[in-house]
């Protein structure tokens, strides 16, 4: 059992990211579509992290984007939670077809 | 003495009064606009006769030569160094004189509408365009440089526009204010260009530098605009005929004159303003104002204006015989009279006793201002009376309007040139000036003095003579004091204005010119006068049938001169038939199917384009992602392989 170096976290990341890509793209459920945002946001954290600790591990650059991202990332949840309550109420379901209307 | 302040106020009390009233008048002013209006020109007055004062007895003369001060300027607008468009004063001889005729004429006529237009629905209005009219036609003479003078024309032009369109229900007033507006707007392309050219040759915009730089042959720029020549004509020439085609227009001079008699749709006050002070003297005093330049440096454009002025005089004095529209006779013997001041530039030369010419110009000038405000106001007074313009509602009102009837007199007595009355001396001096001059012009200027006399008894006698009156009930008087008031100071500046000795005030070059009385040769004149006013009197004095008499067997001139010599009709087929029918329809049609059309190709190719690709914008969330990501990784291949 060897020490997990910076690929194993490039490839979880990478992993991540494409697993909420997928999600986002093939839901139709928009709090499970939120949820894959929330996975890609964090596959980027992830990165950022590990690019800290192992090629500049005596700063902290990386780590302050972390946390500037996750707050951003419940900000952005907040928005979207209300978005989708608002639809809700009008049409009575939380499925990403019902937002076809807003279009031209 | 000379104070700046003072002038300025004198065209700006006018301003002031037509923004006050124009503005606040129909709510605030209602009833008291009229006083407001006068009483602000009043002050505007005492201004300029104390001016004119000071300029032509304390400070105007250094060593017996009137200068040509310059109390005020202010750069307005400047293009380059010495090219600048500047708001100042001049102050000479004639834009002394004028700011006293125009404030004194107009004065008159504010006192007179006091009682003439009461009651009428827009009468702040009135006064407001009144006031509008004083300020552009005061700032138009005091004009220090060509472009402010071109500003106060088209003022001018504005203001009189809105006064002869006053009774804008009437449909007549409105096409006679559009017509005027339209043929002095014409002619004003003219003086633009002239205006354009005169500045580029002599390098400035500014009246004194410009007359300075183009009348002294050693100057670059006169040798400039004399040498440079378009189809045989020398520039400089160009340049000041064209300045005096806009003279001619609002001068209403032959062949612009066809706005002047369709005027008199405006109330009859605005045409006494118009014909005596202000509005067609204005083409008269620019010719005086660019006189050195015409007198010395081009005798052929100033010969031009000596001709259109003759030809002018006569032709209207031919008209104004068959009309029977009163203030229309006027009109026409207004054209006459301005066509009279014309021709006397026309034969003037510069300095000394060849100036005689533009001596006798402004002394006409002077006082025509007198006895036409006084005809056409009187004239507004019989109109008030009788609610007619036409002769043969009239005869027999001199026991009804006696203090009409004596200043009308007076007035007729005075433009037919009888002595010694004001007219007769600045027509001797004007027919003197022509007699040594050019003896074309001297026969047809005493023809017209002839036919003048004639046709103006022709109108007295009509009025006030001929067939009895048999008054309607709802008999009013004359009009009360403000509308006698202003006839009878007319009367007397009519009565005593040419035992002024105005060659000492008003010369070509500033010099006192001493002008003699000749009694040879007046003799001539005066007893053609004395003619023509025999033979109207014995034609209308009675009521009887020698005039159609004489009018059936002068049967096609007298048709002619009835219908103007049909050069309204003229007018008419040159614009409908030629200039709509072959450059309006084709630019018409160039411009529905060319210009409209690339602009509408232009709009439709972005529609068509936009319906093609609108289905993009889908409303599926998922959708945009996807190309969001193909977009991403194209952008991520061309940066990773293309443009490493």
């Amino acid at each position: 059992m060897t020490e997990p170096g910076l690929y194993h976290f490039l490839f979880i990341s990478a992993a991540l990211f494409f697993i909420g890509v997928y999600g986002f793209f093939t839901r139709r459920n928009l709090v499970t579509m939120l949820m894959s945002v929330e996975l890609i946001l964090n596959s980027v954290n992830l990165n950022f992290i590990a690019f800290n600790k192992y090629l500049w591990p005596d700063r902290l650059d990386g780590v302050f984007f972390t946390i500037f991202i996750i707050a951003i990332a419940a900000a952005e949840a907040a928005v979207a939670i209300a978005i989708i309550i608002n639809l809700y109420r009008s049409h009575q379901s939380i499925d990403v077809e019902n937002a076809e209307e807003l279009k031209f | 003495m000379l104070n700046a302040t003072y002038i300025a106020l004198i065209p700006l009390l006018p301003l002031a009064g037509f923004i006050m009233l124009g503005i606040f008048g129909r709510k605030y002013f209602k009833n008291t606009s009229g006083v407001i209006g006068t009483a602000l020109l009043l002050a505007s007055t005492l201004l300029a006769l104390y001016t004119a004062y000071g300029y032509f007895f304390e400070y105007g003369r250094v060593e017996g030569v009137y200068q040509k001060l310059v109390p005020l300027k202010y750069t307005w607008l400047e293009f380059s160094r010495g090219v600048s468009i500047d708001m100042g004063i001049i102050l000479d001889p004639i834009s002394a004189m004028m700011l006293v005729v125009v404030t004194f004429v107009s004065l008159m006529v504010h006192i007179y509408s006091l009682a003439y237009m009461k009651g009428e629905e827009r009468f702040p209005t009135y006064y407001a365009f009144l006031g509008l009219f004083t300020f552009s036609m005061l700032g138009l003479v005091v004009s220090s440089n060509i472009f402010q003078i071109y500003i106060f024309w088209e003022l001018v032009g504005v203001s009189s526009f809105l006064l002869i369109g006053y009774y804008y229900d009437k449909p007549s007033a409105v096409a006679a204010c559009k017509k005027a507006f339209i043929v002095t707007r014409f002619a004003d392309v003219g003086f633009l260009i002239g205006i354009l050219i005169l500045s580029f040759y002599s390098g400035t915009l500014d009246f004194n530098t410009l007359i300075a730089t183009l009348t002294s042959p050693e100057s670059t720029e006169y040798k400039n605009a004399v040498t440079a020549s378009f189809l045989g004509v020398s520039a400089l020439t160009w340049g000041l005929v064209l300045v005096f085609v806009g003279g001619a227009g609002k001068s209403a001079m032959f062949p612009l004159h066809i706005w002047l008699p369709d005027a008199m749709e405006g109330p009859t006050p605005v045409s006494a303003l118009i014909h005596a002070a202000t509005m067609v003297v204005a083409g008269v005093f620019l010719v005086a104002r660019l006189f050195p330049v015409f007198a010395i440096s081009s005798p052929a454009a100033l010969g031009l204006v000596g001709y259109v002025g003759a030809i002018s005089a006569l032709i209207a004095a031919v008209i104004a015989c068959t009309q029977t529209d009163i203030k229309r006779v006027l009109a026409y013997s207004t054209m006459s009279q301005i066509g009279y001041m014309m021709f006397a530039l026309g034969v003037s030369g510069y300095g000394g006793e060849e100036g005689l010419g533009y001596t006798a110009s402004m002394f006409h000038l002077f006082t025509h201002a007198m006895f036409k405000a006084l005809l056409f106001l009187g004239a507004g007074a019989v109109i008030h009376f009788i609610h007619s313009n036409e002769m043969k509602d009239m005869g027999g009102l001199r026991k009804y309007l006696p203090i009409t009837h004596i200043t009308f007199l007076i007035a007729c007595l005075a433009i037919a040139g009888v002595p010694p009355f004001a007219g007769f001396f600045s027509k001797e001096e004007i027919l003197l000036a022509a007699y040594q001059h050019s003896p074309t012009i001297y026969w047809i200027a005493l023809i017209t003095s002839g036919l003048t006399a004639f046709y103006m008894f022709r109108l007295y006698f009509s009025i006030f003579w001929n067939k009895e009156h048999h008054p309607h009930s709802g008999h009013h008087g004359e009009g009360g004091f403000a509308m006698m008031m202003p006839l009878l100071l007319l009367a007397v500046g009519a009565a005593a204005a040419g035992f002024i000795p105005f060659g000492h005030f008003v010369s070509s070059d500033g010099k006192a010119l001493e002008t003699g009385f000749h009694l040879q040769f007046s003799i001539a004149p005066v007893a053609l006068a004395l003619a023509g006013i025999f033979i109207a009197m014995w034609m209308y004095r009675r009521q009887n049938d020698k005039p159609e008499k004489i009018a059936a067997s002068l049967n096609g001139l007298y048709k002619a001169a009835y219908h103007k010599f049909y050069i309204d009709e003229i007018y008419m087929f040159i614009t409908r038939k030629i200039i709509f029918n072959l450059i309006g329809r084709p630019a018409a049609w160039f411009d529905k199917h060319v210009v409209d059309g690339l602009v509408n190709l232009t709009g439709d190719g972005t529609e068509m384009i936009s319906e093609g690709i609108k289905r993009i914008q889908s409303g599926k969330v998922q959708q945009y992602a996807v190309y969001f990501l193909a977009g991403v990784i194209g952008l991520a291949l061309l940066f990773i392989y293309v443009w490493k």
